[in-house]
């Protein structure tokens, strides 16, 4: 049988604010266990929370973001359970009138197409401490530096069909909410956490099928696996005539297995009510506004001016304006560079292959965006063929001179571009293979002579040692062979 | 000097004729030899309180004296106070000291005020008689002659009879129900449930957030203004507080009344009112028209639904309010817990009492699935209904009059057995609560040797009206200054 996958995602993305969302502790991560809880974080007894301005400034720029709907009236309600690491017995959340309603993001496909994912509501909350069960003895330890941390929670619609389009989304989402600024996106420190919510159906069928929920994956990788080992596991149950339970799951990237939490019967009763410690805030235009104003371009936004300024296309558009950081450094090696189709093709090409195999960000590169740019300018200019370029950007990596035109120097990378110099050479190089040449000559085929003169290129690089104008030699080759 | 008001005493200090270290010391006195007969006290603070009657008069000496500076008072125990025990007269809390004060302590701490310490209480304030707390019974000063041990009322009943008996001439208290009220008035003392937002409620214990409100209690309405002059204001640590002036609440006690308008709500002379008890509240109504004011009958129709949304609305905050109380980071933890279910569990089970259990799971029942829409959102409704009430009442007049209870105070272990005829206790007490709107209850009489209070409810953040009507009141009549036996 052939089966439709139907994947919701859940996001917790910790917003980047100085302090906790109803305390004035800090949200600094790695101090000592209960170093940053004061006693609204502890709960202790008559201590009340203060709503933090800033989490909902972020909030409502993630809704301006993704095209959403601002709640002008929030509301926060109390979720309760029992749980250690959680100080009041209950978890201060948003059920009925979140901050952020429906929006969507759009995003691109390896295939080339794109496809809009969207977005049911995000809403505020506070993060719970930790629980630590290692170290203590059979006991538990409760490190509290992390409750009261401001989280949002983005609830997408089931519109995603595959592994690819899941991860594809969450790549997207990490990196708009990283370049917004309202999330340091780091995910080794749980910066951004996944849940996801998977059913299948036989294909075409317009009923879901009852879906499970895989909790807690905290990098792409370990998503993508999840989702493949879930779905695998139920097209097995199906397959052999069974049913799926509606459950929460665990998974365990290592060794790529899952585990049932809790069915949907053991879930607890949250007994939700409206929070009467917070009144409802009220979001106004002007708020809005100035959330508005603090929103950096976004990466469709820059897709669509890298296409208009720089003439890029559709592809290299979209993988230089994903990233900020990545942008920012295209545009200083294409405002170095001069040519920005060149530039483009250094920093997706050379640039970005170095970073992977080193395993480096775009922060972590050795050489700056003006550093490339003069070499891309050398290129554009004819000081230096490709190859040549190739032994300047190493040297640059490696930290072998800080500058272009001072490396080509240093290692006689210059081309020579003298054209009665390289004529000279063509005629001696020629001149020493009769027999190609005529057979040049005897070819009716543009396009087999084209791949002729690749023969005759080898001993012109030697002739000039390396530093011949590879163009020059061409055109030179073209016109004395067809002449 | 413990039969004098605060204004009184604040007089005598500034004169000179006494200082904060003797009059601290005779208040201490009395509460050492007096108070093991009503039980008032949780907490007394003897040590601290002599030397900040110490340092109070050092301050007066420099010329740096307010009202308040060297006066004797007493903290309700549901007020947080930095390094002194807050037990919400409960066993979970015990043996839990805060390291903060609430801002209400802070405040009367800045006001150069001397606590003697923490008044008894029923546990976190879920009582109408003070039987519930888990430091004993508070026994009200009047009918003790008689040979009667008649409850305080409560759930401020330690404030409430530590006033009457002249232990304190003022004490903070809070009301949710009623507890401000009712037991000021089973105790034939004066006491003020302010608006709610009027006073911050950082650093009072929770019971049900959305009606909680510190107030006053002291014998004569002055005396509240008094302390409402130092408790009311915006606190940024308490969201609901509200950000409106506080004006100086003993400005306008001298104000004639005449053309008051005061309407009495007719559910609120109802069969459940003796009519011994509704004679005494009509008698004092006869002493406003005396004052100038105009009487009318006025209706609360949605008032007879009160108690049945109360105990929905406060049990349902309550049971999460009180959810933190779980043995993990402080008070109360039960001996040796097997895993974590034995330690929720028995924490609870040994740390609550059965009064605070029964709001629990009545609670935990009103917000469950299948049953929310029916009882807390049914009871959010009636709410509002009954807002709407008040607000239309005001519309025609100033403020409105009733009884406080339907009956004076009763023998102890009388209703322990019967909490809907507990509950019954604040049936003119609570639509207030639900409003939020501010009230007062003043001595106005006795039924059968027993203090009787008289209800003034007013609008939105008029305090200043309600403790001037008191005032004038206390001028024409002397219920404020009789003394139990």
């Amino acid at each position: 049988m052939q089966w439709d996958i139907v994947i919701g995602l859940e996001i917790h993305v910790q917003l980047a604010t100085k302090t906790k969302i109803f305390s004035g502790s800090s949200t600094a991560f790695g101090a000592e266990p209960n170093t940053q809880a004061s006693a609204v974080d502890l709960a202790m007894p008559g201590t009340l929370p203060v709503p933090n301005e800033q989490a909902f400034r972020y909030a409502v720029m993630f809704g301006l973001a993704v095209n959403a709907e601002i709640g002008r009236r929030s509301v926060f309600d109390r979720k309760n359970y029992f749980y250690p690491d959680l100080p009041k017995g209950y978890q201060t959340t948003q059920l009925d009138h979140p901050i952020v309603g429906p929006g969507f993001v759009d995003i691109d496909l390896a295939n080339g197409s794109s496809k809009r994912v969207r977005i049911h509501h995000a809403h505020l909350e506070e993060d719970a401490g930790k629980s630590l069960h290692e170290d203590f003895h059979g006991m538990t330890g409760i490190d509290l530096n992390r409750a009261g941390t401001p989280l949002i929670e983005i609830v997408t619609e089931p519109d995603m069909n595959s592994a690819e389009e899941a991860v594809a989304f969450a790549k997207k989402l990490h990196s708009l909410v990283s370049s917004i600024g309202i999330c340091d996106g780091d995910m080794s420190q749980g910066s951004l956490r996944f849940d996801v919510n998977i059913s299948l159906k036989p294909k075409g069928s317009d009923e879901l099928g009852t879906r499970t929920e895989t909790k807690n994956l905290n990098s792409f990788r370990f998503m993508e696996q999840a989702i493949a080992h879930e779905v695998e596991r139920q097209m097995d149950i199906l397959e052999d005539g069974g049913r799926i339970i509606q459950e929460t799951r665990l998974y365990n990237g290592e060794r790529d297995e899952s585990r049932s939490m809790r069915s949907k019967e053991e879930a607890n009763d949250y007994r939700y009510f409206p929070c009467p410690d917070l009144l409802p805030v009220v979001i106004d235009d002007a708020f809005i506004e100035s959330a508005r104003d603090l929103l950096p371009e976004l990466p469709d936004e820059r897709k669509a001016r890298f296409m208009e300024q720089y003439s890029l296309n559709d592809y290299d558009a979209r993988l230089l304006s994903d990233d900020a950081k990545l942008s920012a450094f295209f545009e200083a090696v294409a405002e170095h560079g001069k040519d920005a189709k060149l530039a483009a093709n250094w920093v997706l090409g050379e640039f970005s292959a170095r970073l992977n195999a080193e395993d480096k960000s775009v922060a972590q590169a050795p050489i700056s965006g003006e550093q490339l740019g003069q070499l891309v300018a050398r290129i554009a200019d004819n000081t230096v063929s490709s190859s040549g370029a190739k032994k300047v950007l190493e040297a640059l990596w490696n930290g072998d001179g800080d500058n272009a035109d001072a490396i080509i120097d240093a290692q006689g990378l210059k081309q020579v571009s003298d054209t009665g110099a390289l004529e000279a050479m063509v005629d001696e190089v020629l001149a020493g293979m009769p027999d190609q040449v005529a057979q040049y000559q005897q070819e009716a085929d543009p396009k087999k002579q084209k791949k002729m003169l690749g023969g005759f290129m080898g001993p012109l690089m030697k002739a000039s040692k390396g530093q011949g104008n590879p163009k020059l030699f061409n055109e030179i080759l073209v016109r004395k062979l067809g002449g | 000097m413990h039969n004098k008001s605060v204004a009184e005493l604040t007089r005598e200090l500034e004169s000179g004729k006494i200082s904060s270290v003797e009059l601290t010391r005779e208040f201490l006195d009395r509460i050492k030899t007096e108070d093991q007969q009503y039980n008032s006290f949780i907490t007394v603070t003897e040590d601290q309180a002599m030397a900040d009657a110490k340092s109070a008069d050092e301050q007066r000496a420099a010329g740096k004296a307010s009202v308040w500076t060297g006066v004797p008072f007493a903290h309700k125990d549901i007020f947080c106070t930095n390094g002194v025990a807050t037990t919400a007269g409960s066993k979970m809390l015990a043996n839990f000291v805060p390291p903060y004060d609430s801002t209400v302590t802070a405040n009367f701490r800045a006001a150069g005020a001397v606590c003697l310490g923490k008044t008894n209480m029923d546990e976190f304030a879920m009582g109408s008689s003070n039987e519930s707390s888990f430091f004993g019974p508070v026994t009200n000063p009047w009918g003790l002659s008689a040979g009667e041990k008649r409850v305080p009322g409560g759930s401020s009943g330690g404030s409430a009879a530590a006033i009457a008996a002249r232990l304190v001439p003022a004490a903070t208290a809070t009301d949710t129900g009623g507890s401000i009220r009712q037991p000021a008035a089973l105790c034939g003392i004066t006491g003020l449930k302010p608006t709610y937002g009027r006073v911050s409620r950082y650093g009072i214990i929770a019971f049900a957030s959305s009606l909680d409100q510190g107030g006053t209690m002291a014998r004569t309405a002055e005396d509240n203004a008094l302390m409402l002059n130092v408790m009311a204001g915006f606190d940024p640590k308490d969201s609901t507080s509200a950000n409106q002036a506080v004006p100086d609440y003993t400005a306008t006690l001298n104000e004639p009344l005449k053309g008051l308008r005061v309407g009495l709500p007719k559910e609120y002379f109802s069969d459940q009112l003796s009519p011994a008890m509704e004679q005494q509240i009509r008698n004092a109504v006869k002493e406003y028209e005396k004052l100038g004011a105009t009487v009318k009958e006025v209706s609360l129709p949605h008032a007879k639904l009160a108690i049945a949304a109360y105990y929905v609305i406060a049990p349902a905050e309550a049971s999460a309010n009180l959810s933190r109380f779980d043995g993990v980071r402080y008070g109360y933890r039960c001996e040796s817990p097997q895993d974590l279910n034995d330690l929720y569990t028995r924490t609870r089970a040994e740390g609550f009492g059965d009064e605070v259990k029964r709001r629990i799971l009545v609670g935990t029942y009103a917000l469950s699935a299948g049953y929310f829409d029916a009882y807390y959102l049914k009871a959010q409704k009636v709410r509002r209904l009954i807002q709407q009430d008040f607000i239309n009442a005001f519309k025609e007049v100033d403020v409105l009059m009733s009884p406080v209870s339907p009956s004076p105070a009763f023998v102890q272990g009388a209703n322990t057995n019967d909490p809907v005829t507990m509950y019954l206790e604040d049936i003119f007490t609570i639509a207030v609560n639900l409003a939020g709107v501010p009230a007062m209850s003043v001595p106005a009489g006795f039924v059968d040797g027993l203090p009787v209070g008289l209800q003034i409810i007013g609008n939105y953040f008029e305090e200043a009206r309600l403790l001037n009507a008191a005032h004038q009141f206390q001028q024409v009549t002397d219920w404020h200054q009789k003394l139990p036996q």
